[in-house]
């Protein structure tokens, strides 16, 4: 079985945190990562990204939109 | 199906709070996925209250089959793909092409397979909440997300910024796990490179 190279790792990062991965990619990814402390890097800072998007603020719709709907439902629901 | 059922019960009370809530709530992401298949941000917000009229007339005639947040998103795909094809908007999800193909990172980063240097170390305080430094990624990221290209924005979106399910997202577009998660790598590895180039020059500064 052939080693991971670093640009392979890279590409299938996504792959490794999603979990699908089957046994034998996740060993060789597993044993990459404890040997090359730049994919390692790569692989937390891929993971803080994450963290990080999480706290990006979302549109949501306007509050006009919002009581013009409110409005619709008390209209409908009466 | 519990709380559902009881979500249910309220809105068909006439449960203001209740419609309004959700209303607020789902919005975001019924905002995300409706922009995925029209062509401005003002037809996804049309969208988003053509859809909220069905659900509201629609509610008596919910079964409950599914959950009611899926019957919703359910109605606002259908509402959003016919609205789409009106505006001649023809951005197939089934299929990768373009902008969604080949290799996510510069090839030029590597040399035989390797790294020609390893990725710069990122401050420690990036991930803290509270920092001033965080307040500024935010807005990077904002940006990084803004300049993908649609459908990896759609999807990033959802899954990433939002945290919907990757079932759940390859449900709603129609598409399959494996075509998911090409669009989220390409997305992913496209704004961590975006960060860290602004986390380098920071720290030129």
């Amino acid at each position: 079985m052939a080693a991971l190279t670093c640009q392979e790792m890279v590409e299938v990062v996504t792959d490794y945190l999603e979990g699908s991965l089957g046994w034998r990619d996740r060993r060789r990814v597993a044993k990459h990562l404890a040997h090359c402390t730049a994919c390692a890097r790569y692989v937390e800072q891929m993971r803080e990204t994450l963290t990080l998007l999480g706290t990006v603020p979302v549109d949501t719709l306007s509050d006009e939109a919002q009581s013009a709907l409110l409005d619709a439902f008390r209209d409908f629901r009466r | 199906m519990g709380a559902d059922q009881e979500l249910v019960d309220a809105l068909r009370a006439g449960d203001e709070a209740a419609f309004s809530r959700i209303v607020s709530e789902w919005s975001r992401p019924m905002l995300a996925l409706a922009r995925g298949f029209v062509s401005t941000d003002a037809s996804a917000e049309e969208v988003v209250q053509e859809t909220w009229l069905a659900v509201i007339k629609g509610l008596d005639r919910f079964e409950g089959r599914s959950a009611l947040r899926t019957w919703v998103y359910r109605i606002l795909v259908n509402t959003a793909k016919s609205r789409g094809v009106r505006e001649h908007r023809s951005l197939p999800w089934s299929s990768l092409a373009g902008d969604d193909a080949g290799p996510s990172l510069d090839p030029a980063l590597f040399q035989d397979g390797a790294w020609r240097a390893a990725p710069g170390e990122w401050p420690e305080h990036v991930a803290v909440e509270s920092s001033v430094l965080a307040g500024e990624v935010r807005g990077e990221l904002e940006s990084a997300i803004a300049t993908l290209p649609e459908r990896q924005r759609t999807v990033i979106t959802l899954r990433d910024v939002l945290g919907m399910s990757s079932d759940e997202v390859s449900d709603l577009l129609e598409i399959s796990q494996g075509n998911q998660r090409v669009l989220l790598h390409r997305a992913r590895t496209a704004v961590r490179g975006e960060l860290a180039s602004y986390l380098a020059h920071e720290g030129e500064v």
